[in-house]
């Protein structure tokens, strides 16, 4: 059990937190042929963009609603009006997924009723199916952006259900999951024999490949085909805590039973992933993935001994957080401080003592001492003025390479993690020197000094 | 108050473009009315903050939700010789009861928390849109805690909605003229010191021009606002000639002290050879024209004869590797035809530039270097950007960060050349580096292989 702390001062020092806007884009992007837009100034946009194509290495699409001064004042509804007709003009997207932002938040656009008279007046725009959610930045955090908008797609766009579709099943993902996450996951549906419809899927759109065409829409991401029919597959599997509404969203609607795992890293959770695959299929867990469990085995087994009573430091996400912190703590080590950026039911019982809703600054002045330090690249300043080694995980990481294809997930992704952070600790194992063991104060003082002469 | 500045920054009078209008297009303002759905720029908000944010020992603290500083801290390119307080991101990350409440007392208390952890010479206090919206008075908040504290707290008042970057790199000079410029005075001047105004140390290239100024004992007292101090900006007023770089972003502050402190200025270059030899003449000549000793411009042509003569040599290496080579050039501002004459320099040709965010006055000189019938490039779509890439039959893309993958997602050779680059390009040693980095880029040997088929598409089609 862990104490949650928050509201602990006044000025947030280098923040660990994104805003929720862009964590709602980010999960449009995850759909095929959309375009993201944030109904705001043009710089929300202009920073959500520079953020993900830093993090990818990727063109990035993503429109505004660009609000003037003026149109703020007034009210900027004709600004979604006239953005929407643009970029069907333009670029032609299946969907537009529209995120408000602190801006149009203030002021208070109703930007569900302005969608409905504008699709009165627009009966040739029918095919375009327009996504709004409420994200504003001065609440919750990129998660939460990315939750919502989750929620409100499968709200908006997945009909009732018909009939069930056997061997057929969705996957929610949450946005701690990498390109590579995804694909690992597909993998092991596939194994099973399972179709597996996962939303959002940030794999085909965001995973550094050479597309054939260009589209100034997204390419790859989970077809709106796919969504509408998400309430005929057998069960919807959901990965991270953060994905409950939307899920209970699909329950509503469709009566389409979930499983939530919280986890998706370690031992335990893979197993329990598998297990509940292959009770699902009917199907036995192949060769390859029980080869791949008795790796991970190994590589634990090889790696422990470089986790055992280290003290960690991780500023995370809350999802990513509690995949990290438990991992960390089955491993042998000692989470000494958890830095986080929104609420979740999981922060109190995380295996530390405290959990704390806050910066940069807060992980920095908690982590002396620490032997490694788990965030993402944000956290360089930190590291390097306590000469601790810094882990990159998590978004943003825009100073290494390959961020998209790092997967956690299964026994592949722990195994190659476990490796990668024990090398990190193992590298900054120090050498035993002559001075290394030296006798304490009270020792040499109650001690007579041993004469040398006579 | 704010859009009286902003008619202000509208009204500049050394803005070529501008002298060029009637008084009704001048108060419409220098920027196209920003399109929704087709707009793609940063916002006033970051345009301030990319001007001011290199003075590095101040503490830049944003007023606003967590989206303004959250999303975009410490991802630019400049570079400090000291103190990096100014890579720390500051933020009030307001929440809903501000918005409801006001922020100023939050704001107020934020800036106490920075002062009394990171007692920085001063505390530069950005407006964003929300607290704009609300009514948060942040001249009035910064005025209260410049006394209460002792430290001066500027108000840097460029919330994003107000317009486009370059309107933000305005009102960032706007505050510094306000606030800061002229506030204390030096302990000595020399007949050598210079401001620089408009350059912003990316990469650290403003070191690649420094040893030239250094060798001819010319001092830049200041340089706004790559690698600044605090002190340094308060004292620029003392300068006795500036030079203004990057094209019209900071025009504002070069020409008010022209008229508040008579410090002359020139518009120059240190990207190339010729643009870099012409500002340091231009330098010596003004600060002669101010009373310097007049040897100094016997030494400055000294010192361009043999920087050329040596940067030439270095240069001539690349010449036969990089003679005939087509250019596509995509970059705003004065980077074009800074650019295009520095690559004719080393032999290659240009066959196109962009010229989205140039003055007319850019638009005259690319006419002017590359022949009347230079492509020029004003807005383009990514496909046509590669249409036009093929038609030209161009070896290499030189651009900025957004249209990379133009280039590279078709196995083409790209260069980057602006603000978030990891090179450095400036003076003599930057035109090395440039040629330098283009040989590499053309020559790298993984080109073919990438653009060899697989073996099966190869059998697949034949």
């Amino acid at each position: 059990m862990s104490e949650v702390i928050r509201n602990h001062k006044s000025c947030t020092v280098n923040p660990l937190k994104m805003s929720q806007p862009i964590g709602g884009a980010l999960a449009f992007l995850g759909i095929a042929n959309c375009m993201p837009m944030l109904h705001g100034s043009q710089g929300c946009t202009s920073f959500g963009l520079v953020l993900f194509q830093r993090h990818f290495n990727e063109g990035i699409p993503m429109q505004t609603t660009a609000m003037s001064e003026v149109a703020t004042v007034m009210g900027g509804l004709d600004n979604i009006g006239s953005a929407i007709l643009n970029i069907q003009n333009r670029t032609k997207p299946s969907i537009i997924g529209i995120c408000s932002t602190g801006v149009t938040e203030t002021k208070g656009d109703d930007v569900d009723g302005y969608i409905k008279n504008f699709r009165a007046l627009h009966p040739e725009l029918d095919s375009l199916s327009l996504v709004y959610v409420s994200t504003p930045d001065f609440k919750g955090a990129f998660q939460d952006g990315w939750a919502k908008a989750t929620e409100n797609m499968i709200q908006a766009l997945v009909h009732e259900k018909t009939w069930e579709q056997a061997g057929k099943i969705n996957v929610l993902a949450g946005s701690h999951l990498t390109s590579a996450d995804i694909d690992e996951l597909r993998d092991l549906c596939e194994a099973f024999q399972l179709e597996v419809t996962v939303l959002p899927d940030i794999s085909g759109s965001l995973d550094g490949h050479i597309p054939q065409d260009f589209t100034p829409n997204t390419l790859g991401g989970t077809p709106l085909e796919s969504i509408a029919e998400m309430g005929n597959a057998e069960l919807t599997i959901v990965l991270g805590e953060q994905m409950r509404p939307a899920a209970e969203a699909l329950l509503q609607k469709t009566g389409q039973p979930y499983v939530l795992f919280d986890r998706i890293l370690g031992l335990e959770a893979t197993d329990q992933l598998l297990d509940c695959l292959s009770q699902l299929s009917g199907h036995p867990v192949p060769a390859k993935y029980r080869r791949q469990r008795s790796q991970l085995v190994d590589a634990m087994l090889d790696a422990h001994f470089f986790f055992g009573g280290k003290q960690i430091s991780i500023g995370a996400e809350p999802d990513l957080l509690w995949d990290l912190g438990n991992w960390m703590h089955e491993m042998g080590a000692v989470l000494k401080t958890a830095v986080t950026t929104t609420e979740s039911p999981l922060l109190v019982q995380m295996p530390c003592d405290t959990v704390l809703i806050g910066d940069l600054e807060d992980l920095e002045s908690r982590s002396t001492g620490c032997d490694l330090i788990l965030t993402h690249s944000h956290g360089r300043q930190a590291a390097e003025r306590l000469g601790i080694p810094l882990y990159r995980i998590g978004i943003p990481i825009f100073d290494r390479l390959g961020a998209a294809h790092r997967p956690i997930l299964g026994y592949r992704g722990a195994r190659d993690l476990t490796f990668a952070v024990g090398n990190l600790l193992l590298s900054t194992e120090s050498e035993n020197l002559p001075d290394t063991w030296p006798l304490p104060m009270e020792s040499t003082d109650a001690r007579a000094p041993v004469a040398l002469t006579e | 108050m704010l859009s009286n500045k902003v008619q202000d920054v509208f009204n500049e009078p050394g803005c070529s473009k501008n002298q060029g209008k009637s008084e009704k297009e001048r108060k419409k303002g220098c920027t196209k009315a920003l399109q929704p759905g087709g707009a793609a720029g940063g916002c006033a908000f970051d345009g301030a903050k990319i001007a001011l944010q290199p003075i590095t020992d101040v503490a830049h603290l944003v007023h606003g939700p967590i989206a303004c500083e959250g999303n975009s801290w410490d991802n630019r390119g400049s570079r400090s010789s000291g103190s990096q307080l100014w890579r720390t991101g500051f933020t009030t990350d307001i929440n809903e009861l501000d918005v409801v409440y006001g922020g100023e007392k939050h704001l107020f208390k934020s800036i106490k928390e920075v002062l009394d952890k990171y007692s920085p010479p001063a505390v530069f206090v950005y407006q964003t849109c929300v607290p704009a919206m609300i009514g948060d008075d942040i001249e009035a908040v910064c005025k209260a805690a410049s006394q209460k504290f002792g430290t001066p707290v500027i108000p840097v008042n460029s919330p994003g909605f107000v317009g486009p970057k370059n309107l933000g790199n305005k009102l960032a000079g706007e505050a510094l003229l306000d606030y800061v410029i002229g506030t204390e005075e030096p302990e000595h001047t020399t007949p050598y010191d210079i401001n620089i105004i408009g350059e912003y140390n990316l990469s650290g290239e403003l070191w690649q021009v420094k040893p030239l100024l250094d060798h001819l004992g010319i001092r830049v007292t200041c340089c706004i606002s790559g690698d600044a101090r605090y002190h340094d900006v308060a004292q620029s007023h003392r300068a006795r000639a500036a030079m203004m770089v990057c094209s019209k972003s900071m025009i504002n502050i070069a020409r008010k002290m022209e008229e508040r402190y008579e410090i002359p200025f020139f518009e120059g270059s240190f990207y190339g050879i010729s643009d870099t030899s012409e500002s340091l003449r231009q330098i010596s000549a003004l600060l002669v024209q101010r009373g310097a000793p007049e040897e100094l411009l016997e030494r400055t042509e000294a010192l361009i004869a043999c920087e050329e003569a040596r940067v030439w040599e270095r240069i001539n290496e690349y010449t036969p590797r990089l003679r005939g080579k087509r250019v596509l050039l995509f970059t705003g501002g004065v980077k074009s035809w800074s650019v295009v004459s520095a690559l004719q320099e080393a032999g290659m040709v240009v066959v196109g530039t962009s010229v989205k965010k140039s003055t007319k006055e850019d638009k005259e000189r690319i006419k002017e270097i590359m022949g009347e019938d230079a492509h020029m490039i004003d807005d383009m779509t990514p496909r046509e950007m590669f249409a036009m890439f093929r038609d030209a039959k161009a070896d290499i893309l030189l651009s900025g960060g957004r249209s990379q993958f133009t280039a590279l997602k078709n196995k083409m050779p790209w260069v980057d050349i602006n603000q978030e680059r990891h090179q450095a390009y400036n003076g003599y040693e930057g035109m090395v580096n440039l040629v330098k980095q283009i040989d590499l880029a053309i020559h790298n040997p993984m080109w073919p292989i990438l653009r060899k088929p697989a073996p099966w598409e190869m059998r697949e089609v034949g």
